[in-house]
């Protein structure tokens, strides 16, 4: 809403020298959002006077007919004479009073005005639009002003208001009657302690009763109706330049008087109102609800199909105007409507909030039937509105108007709260009294009743107010929400983190640690993101949730998994010169629930939901698993002058998945696996056990050619994907191991395997094999050659064995040993080599 | 032991006189002072110190000495071969501490050059500022409540007071689920981490003091202060006795922790579906502390120069919300709290555009290391 100060100013005097300033701080104290003030007209200076124009001169031989005019602009020149002026315009004979610019005026854009040779003559200064002076939009030609209106020589600043301070102000829902000056002055008069002159106070210009026939089918969806009319109009009467001025000033385009009347009416009082050519109405005004199949075609040309839900005003012709959203256009008024029918109404604000969705039609009037009007407002807003259509543009106020009134959700409804209720909820010692009176300075009625209790009725204008705890707002920002006091929390003990939200901050400091920079991508992706993951069509990870309304027509889907956001970032990275990069993401994937219900139920909401009723609303989310994902590229270890680089590959994956892994104190088995999007030959599962049974916790390993070439990412990318419920469900408490001080054995063995026998089988077997004694075992050489043959692979481990408490026997350490290397001969087909 | 030999004739033995053994000594200091290194003092020490050394061959011709004469050429020669053995001892002393000494220089290295191996990482600053933010309400006594992402409307809208068809649901621009089947799901991306107070006063027994950190979704365009993908820390509080005094005690003492002691801070009258009555908070700029209002000679980037920071939006729970919840109004109240995580770390760390936070670039995540 934006508001000129001037206007604000006609219902409350503020203080002498209050500047626009000063009053948006006050207004945002007690709760009104003033995001700007705007200094309209502050780049306009220096001379700018009316004028006559005395004598013109008709100048030819141009391209297009230029006037030479001599125009008595009193003494606003400071010698009385007449200055000479050229000018383009046409709209304007002699005798017409104009706006003049003079020698040393400055215009918007920084234009200077000065004394200048054009056109043969020389031009002493500029006969002005309404747009050069960025009064409202008007390409039409000079203001030409009411004859009477001035004389030569006045000032124009005053006359025409080119200077103007204006508030923008951001309304928040709950506050509709701040979408009109008559709100915003009253809390003004709030802030200031000044007196509100209401300009809703108006005497009716007529009687009620025998106005134009209308009745209301419905009065749930509409309890208050009025209709009031004016005769004779002329309906090429111009809208006075002032309300042409304060309707450019709110953002309000000039149409007609009477379409201009209407606006100005609803920007003052905060009610909407329709204007119909009466001549064009047939029969009486119904006002109800569509009834399926209705069509109207509205003032913007659009043929729009009715829903059962849309309040509609009708005649015998049938539909004349969507309710509260947009007239129609059969009944539009024009320039040969001389009797005018307006109309103030209310309308259900969820109606109108619906109509307005399902029209996909936000209008001024709209805004304000949504956020709810002031229930009692309709007859003064009827009235004032005839009476500046009569006094504007001729005609005769009816005599009767019709008013229908007594919806049921009309009026406002009182509100019984503890006298002490807003004590309580700002934590400040108000009392009663000062209760009372902020109430009061709201417009609330306060009956006292018993001791304790209040009954409130808020004003007419405050359909927001209808719980306790609206009150007590009320009551804080009169008092001013600086006097709340600051009390520290008193929090019972607290838990701390849980083991979760532990682990999730240590497997990012592990992963930060070992050179993963950590991303947060975007969790949309589009089925080409999978199809460049080769995810086959069956996959699980396709059964993606779409959303209705992606920002992205190529990313409609929620991600199954994190790593399209994380190549993607990591493609970005590369392309911005950094060829090793290592990047993790920590978050939620989403996967549909089978057998989830189409909609989610909507539970009541004037009470707790049952335990049950909570479960039936778990089943209707997806699953959120959290994952941890990890992509490296280039080097692992990058180049220095120390050694070669050591580029990051399969092992590298797999082993982020193993620090991750050591966080939650779970062991992770790996097994080699074919798995989408990673290389066929290169890519292990990772297991988990819990609760005595494996678990697969998720993959890793070398990206498959086609991920790497769809997505354009650096040959040999790596990739790990693990859900983090999974692994931390995995996870034991560390139990302390028995240090021994006895002295270690070391041996080694070299075993002979076929291919396909998989490292982590042999070592398995070893450490079976090996019994107690073992403390450590590790793989320390991978040999193929011809001395072992095609098809063969020489491991060799070092083996570790140590007693808890004594020093190894020879033999007790070669029996290990050979256990250990007939364990794994027997379940791997092991030789050792000689 | 052999007996003494009494019967031995007193004839002077020459190696013995006391010149020949000072002689002797001499001569051996001499070499010993002149090895210029370690190899050639082990000459010496073979030449004047060893088996075959003239020292030793006179100390074997004591036992040829009378009885009377031994004890005495004893102590002579002993003391020469003493002597000899100091100086070779502190001279060996010397050439291996120049030798160190030279072999240290000799290792010498660059010291300057770099050092790293591993690539910088570094956690996402979005992440560790929320974590920080956390803290400090873990600190006084909060629990960590959380909640999914993908939320019904009932806890994102309904529960929270946000009507059906009242334009406060219209004004956050939701992302909407689509059912499998096409229509309408029930299912939103959370627009706040609000649905979480919901959730929280579902699962906990009261009193209720939780922080719920998390990721929000918004319909917005990524630019230079929007993303559609943001991250709130919510605060919840219900209690017996619950007032705005106590919300404004929480937000003073985050603010404290946050940026510093001595920071006024602001309410200001604004309005929230599931708040009542509602306040956006201010801080007071911790740059400037409003030296940059009116004063065009000294702007403050951090706050524009309007001396205030706005870092959320607060409020009484509307006790619509503890009814929807299942908690009995007459006996609790509380307030809850929103606050930005990308707002507070960009003026904390003066982060200029939102899009460094999105993009997942190396070298802005990597800036911020491991903690806030
Ligand atoms: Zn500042």
């Amino acid at each position: 809403m934006r508001v000129p100060v001037s206007w604000l100013k006609e219902y409350t005097d503020l203080p002498e020298g209050t500047t626009a300033q000063d009053l948006a701080a006050r207004l945002i104290a007690l709760g009104l959002e003033v995001e700007t003030v705007d200094a309209v007209g502050a780049d306009i200076s220096g001379p700018i006077a009316v004028g006559r124009v005395l004598e013109i001169e008709e100048l030819t031989g141009f391209k297009k007919p230029i006037r030479y005019c001599r125009v008595d602009v009193g003494r606003a020149n400071g010698t009385g004479e007449p200055q000479h002026i050229v000018c383009g315009a046409r709209n304007f004979g002699e005798g017409d009073l104009v706006v003049t610019a003079l020698p040393g005026a400055e215009l918007p854009g920084g234009f200077a005005i000065s004394a200048r040779k054009t056109y043969g003559k020389v031009s002493e200064g500029m006969i002005c639009s309404a747009s050069e002076l960025e009064l409202w939009e008007d390409h039409t030609g000079i203001i030409v002003l009411p004859a009477g209106s001035a004389e030569p020589g006045d000032d124009a600043y005053g006359l025409l208001g080119l200077r103007e301070d204006v508030l923008d102000i951001a309304v928040t829902p709950d506050r509709g009657y701040a979408l009109s000056v008559r709100g915003v002055a009253r809390e003004a008069a709030t802030a200031y302690g000044t007196a509100f002159r209401d300009p809703a106070e108006v005497e009716p210009a007529g009687t009620r009763g025998g106005g134009y026939p209308a009745s209301v089918a419905d009065p749930a969806v509409c309890s208050r109706y009025v209709l009031h009319g004016v005769t004779g109009f002329d309906p090429e009467a111009p809208t006075p330049l002032w309300m042409k001025r304060r309707l450019a000033l709110t953002g309000v385009r000039s149409v007609s008087l009477a379409v201009d009347v209407t606006n100005y009416v609803m920007m003052e009082l905060g009610q909407p109102l329709h204007a119909w050519d009466r001549a064009a109405l047939q029969g009486p005004i119904e006002v109800r609800l569509a009834r399926s199949g209705e069509k109207l075609e509205t003032l913007d040309h659009v043929t729009r199909a009715l829903d059962p839900d849309d309040i509609l005003i009708t005649d015998e012709s049938g539909p004349i105007n969507l309710a509260g959203v947009m007239g129609g256009l059969s009944t539009e008024i024009g320039l040969s409507s001389t009797d005018v029918l307006v109309e103030a109404a209310q309308f259900a604000e969820t109606h109108i909030a619906r109509a307005s969705r399902r029209h996909q039609l936000s209008s001024e009037s709209s805004r304000r039937f949504e956020r709810g009007v002031d229930s009692a407002v309709q007859p003064a807003a009827a009235t004032r509105a005839v009476r500046l259509l009569a006094e504007l543009g001729g005609g005769t106020v009816d005599p009767h108007y019709t008013d229908i009134a007594g919806g049921a959700a009309a009026g406002p409804r009182p509100i019984a709260i503890a006298g002490d209720h807003p004590d309580r909820v700002a934590g400040v010692d108000y009392g009663r009294e000062r209760v009372i009176a902020a109430l009061e300075q709201v417009g609330c009625t306060v009956e006292q009743g018993d001791a304790q209790t209040l009954r409130v009725t808020p004003p007419t204008w405050r359909p927001d107010l209808t719980d306790p705890n609206d009150l007590a707002e009320e009551v804080v920002r009169i008092e001013g929400y600086d006097t709340i006091p600051s009390i520290p929390p008193r929090a019972p003990a607290g838990r701390g983190l849980t083991p979760s939200q532990r682990l999730r901050r240590s497997i990012g400091r592990r992963l930060a640690a070992t050179g993963f920079a950590e991303v947060l991508s975007y969790p949309f992706m589009g089925e080409r993101d999978l199809d460049g993951l080769q995810i086959e069509g069956d996959d699980p990870r396709r059964d993606a949730l779409r959303l209705a309304n992606p920002l992205s027509e190529d990313e409609p889907l929620l991600r199954t998994t994190l790593l399209p956001g994380l190549l993607k970032t990591l493609v970005r990275n590369v392309g911005r010169g950094f060829s090793d990069v290592a990047l993790y993401e920590i978050g939620l994937v989403y996967r549909p629930r089978p057998g989830a219900p189409d909609h989610a139920p909507m539970l009541p909401v004037d009470r707790g939901p049952s335990p049950q009723e909570q479960e039936t609303l778990a089943r209707a989310l997806p699953d959120q698993p959290r994952r941890v994902g990890a992509v490296l590229a280039g080097d692992r270890e990058p180049a220095t002058w120390q050694r070669r680089g050591s580029p990051a590959n399969w092992a590298d994956a797999i082993e982020t998945a193993r620090e991750a892994a050591r966080s939650a104190n779970a062991e992770l088995i790996v097994r080699s696996a074919q798995h989408a999007p990673w290389h066929p030959g290169r890519c292990a599962a990772l297991y988990v056990r819990v609760d005595g049974e494996e678990r697969l916790a998720g993959h890793a390993g070398e990206l498959h050619p086609r991920t790497v070439a769809a997505y354009g990412l650096p040959q040999r990318t790596a990739a790990v994907e693990i859900d983090l419920d999974v692994v931390e469900a995995a996870g034991e408490p560390v139990r302390a191991p028995l240090v021994s001080g006895y002295p270690v054995a070391l041996q080694d063995v070299a075993l002979v395997v076929e291919d396909g026998v998989s490292a982590a089988e042999v070592e398995d077997a070893l450490r079976a094999g090996a019994g107690e004694l073992l403390e450590d075992v590790r793989l320390f050489d991978v040999y193929t050659g011809e001395q072992l043959g095609a098809g063969r692979r020489s491991l060799a481990y070092a083996l570790r064995f140590r007693a808890p408490d004594r020093t190894l026997a020879a033999e007790e350490i070669a029996a290990a040993r050979d256990s250990a290397v007939a364990a794994a001969a027997e379940r791997t087909g092991a030789v050792l080599r000689g | 032991m052999s007996a003494p030999n009494n019967s031995f004739d007193p004839v002077e033995v020459t190696p013995l006189h006391p010149d020949e053994v000072a002689r002797m000594r001499d001569e051996a200091l001499t070499a010993i002072a002149g090895a210029a290194t370690l190899e050639e003092l082990k000459e010496v020490r073979l030449a004047h110190a060893g088996d075959r050394s003239p020292l030793a061959l006179a100390n074997r011709e004591i036992g040829a000495l009378p009885p009377s004469a031994r004890a005495d050429a004893g102590k002579r020669v002993g003391g020469a071969r003493r002597e000899v053995g100091e100086a070779l001892k502190q001279r060996q002393a010397e050439l291996e501490e120049e030798r160190d000494a030279r072999v240290l220089v000799e290792e010498a290295v660059d010291v300057t050059l770099p050092t790293g191996r591993l690539p910088q990482g570094g956690r996402h600053p979005v992440t560790t500022v929320a974590e920080r933010m956390t803290d400090i309400f873990v600190g006084m006594g909060f629990e960590v409540a959380e909640g999914p992402e993908v939320e019904a409307e009932w806890y994102n809208f309904d529960a929270l007071n946000f009507l059906p068809d009242h334009p406060a649901r219209t004004m956050q621009d939701t992302f909407f689920v689509e059912s499998p089947a096409g229509g309408a799901s029930g299912l939103v991306l959370r627009t706040h981490t609000s649905p979480v107070q919901v959730r929280a006063l579902l699962q906990r027994d009261l009193p209720v003091y939780v922080v719920a950190p998390g990721k929000t979704f918004r319909t917005d365009e990524l630019d230079a202060t929007h993303t559609p993908v943001f991250h709130q820390l919510e605060g919840l509080v219900v209690d017996e006795g619950i007032t705005m005094a106590h919300l404004r005690g929480a937000i003073d003492a985050f603010v404290e922790n946050m940026f510093g002691s001595g920071l006024n801070t602001r309410f200001r009258p604004s309005y929230f579906p599931f708040t009542e009555p509602s306040a956006e908070v201010d801080m007071e700029c911790f740059v400037c502390r409003g030296a940059s209002v009116g004063n065009p000679a000294q702007p403050c980037r951090t706050c524009s120069s309007e001396g205030w920071i706005e870092i959320g939006g607060c409020g009484v729970v509307n006790p619509r919300v503890l009814t929807a919840a299942g908690v009995d109004t007459d006996r609790y109240s509380g307030w809850a709290f929103g606050l930005g995580v990308e707002r507070t770390l960009m003026f904390a760390r003066g982060v200029e555009d939102m899009r460094d936070m999105v993009e997942g670039d190396v070298r802005f995540t990597s800036a911020f290391g491991m903690e806030f």
